[in-house]
């Protein structure tokens, strides 16, 4: 039990009396919708829970440091932003993910930029921002973003 | 309406599809290598605690969140603000807990069809990206809070950077407005 643990049940469960008090119809329909994405995102999490348990009871952290870690350098930090380009896979997982990562030995940085890369640029997403933003809109804002989150990663490995 | 469940259906029924596909590799490997059994185990069973003490709290606030302020409200809201004081708007909006980035692309659309700033959208965009307010209580509690504020802060301030780039590039020859 941690402090997070406790303030976001507690946020939940103060969220929830007050919304059963105002409106009790509407805080039962929220209980479902909060049900219905539970069951969504469920199978992602397991399917993430079992890659991590892999990763982490296999991969010795000595082969991660060769590839993202401080010997590594700039190479391993890019090719961590690329994966994190490619890969479309919700936040909510890929923050253990990246803690995952981070207890293999991998530096601040390759965290960093996989979380952001992975919120901010979407390859798989990429034909959908065409049609809405245009191609030239949508690319640029991949690529600068690209840009971005390498240099929140550089600057947060600095600063922690 | 029917067509859009058969697809979220189809959708789940994948997604189960890739966790029967990952269990059982992972079922076979640790049984070829059984030395690591332990190391597998122990590891997945932290995190399944972690996630289990966490993830249910994170959807009742996320179930609360869009029952209270749908997302239509939030669209509707955004297509009415122009300007910069739109964007400051634009960043608490998109930073509540809308959904993926894809769903922000034709409400970006609109806002620069209403002539927003390139800058404001690009802000918007990577608010919307980053910021998810119930999501950011899964960094907190995975990665913890210097790593998850300094992580914010720096975005906030790179993608100011970012939307004048954005600006600065995009103007250089025909604005969007053409569309």
């Amino acid at each position: 039990m941690n402090v997070t643990v406790l303030l976001v049940n507690g946020l939940a469960v103060i969220g929830l009396l007050a919304a059963m008090y105002t409106d009790r119809e509407r805080g039962i329909d929220s209980i479902k919708r909060g049900l219905v994405s539970f069951v969504r995102i469920l199978p992602t999490v397991l399917t993430i829970v079992v890659i991590i348990g892999l990763l982490l009871g296999f991969v010795p952290p000595e082969t991660i440091r060769q590839f993202v870690g401080d010997r590594s350098g700039p190479v391993g930090v890019l090719l961590t932003a690329v994966v994190g380009s490619v890969l479309h896979i919700p936040s909510i997982v890929a923050f253990p993910l990246a803690a995952s990562f981070l207890e293999l030995g991998a530096p601040i940085t390759v965290a960093a930029v996989f979380v952001t890369t992975l919120t901010m640029i979407g390859v798989v997403t990429l034909p959908l921002e065409v049609r809405e933003l245009g191609w030239r809109f949508a690319l640029l804002r991949n690529g600068v973003s690209f840009l971005g989150a390498l240099l929140i990663a550089v600057l947060m490995g600095a600063i922690l | 309406m029917t067509d859009d469940g058969a697809s979220k259906r189809e959708k789940i029924l994948r997604s189960w599809g890739y966790f029967a596909l990952v269990a059982v590799f992972a079922v076979v490997v640790v049984f070829l290598f059984p030395d690591r059994q332990d190391a597998v185990a122990t590891t997945m069973w932290s995190y399944l605690v972690e996630l289990a003490s966490i993830l249910p709290a994170v959807m009742v606030l996320l179930g609360l969140f869009n029952e209270w302020v749908p997302t239509e409200m939030v669209v509707q809201y955004l297509g009415e603000q122009t300007g910069a004081t739109g964007v400051g708007i634009a960043v608490l909006l998109g930073s509540t807990p809308t959904g993926p980035l894809y769903v922000a692309f034709p409400i970006a659309a609109d806002l620069l069809e209403k002539d927003a700033s390139v800058t404001n959208v690009v802000v918007f965009l990577t608010a919307w990206a980053c910021l998810k307010l119930p999501q950011e209580l899964i960094e907190l509690q995975f990665l913890g809070w210097r790593f998850m504020t300094l992580r914010l802060a720096l975005t906030a301030a790179v993608a100011v950077g970012m939307g004048l780039a954005m600006q600065a590039l995009l103007s250089t020859e025909s604005p969007h407005g053409s569309s």
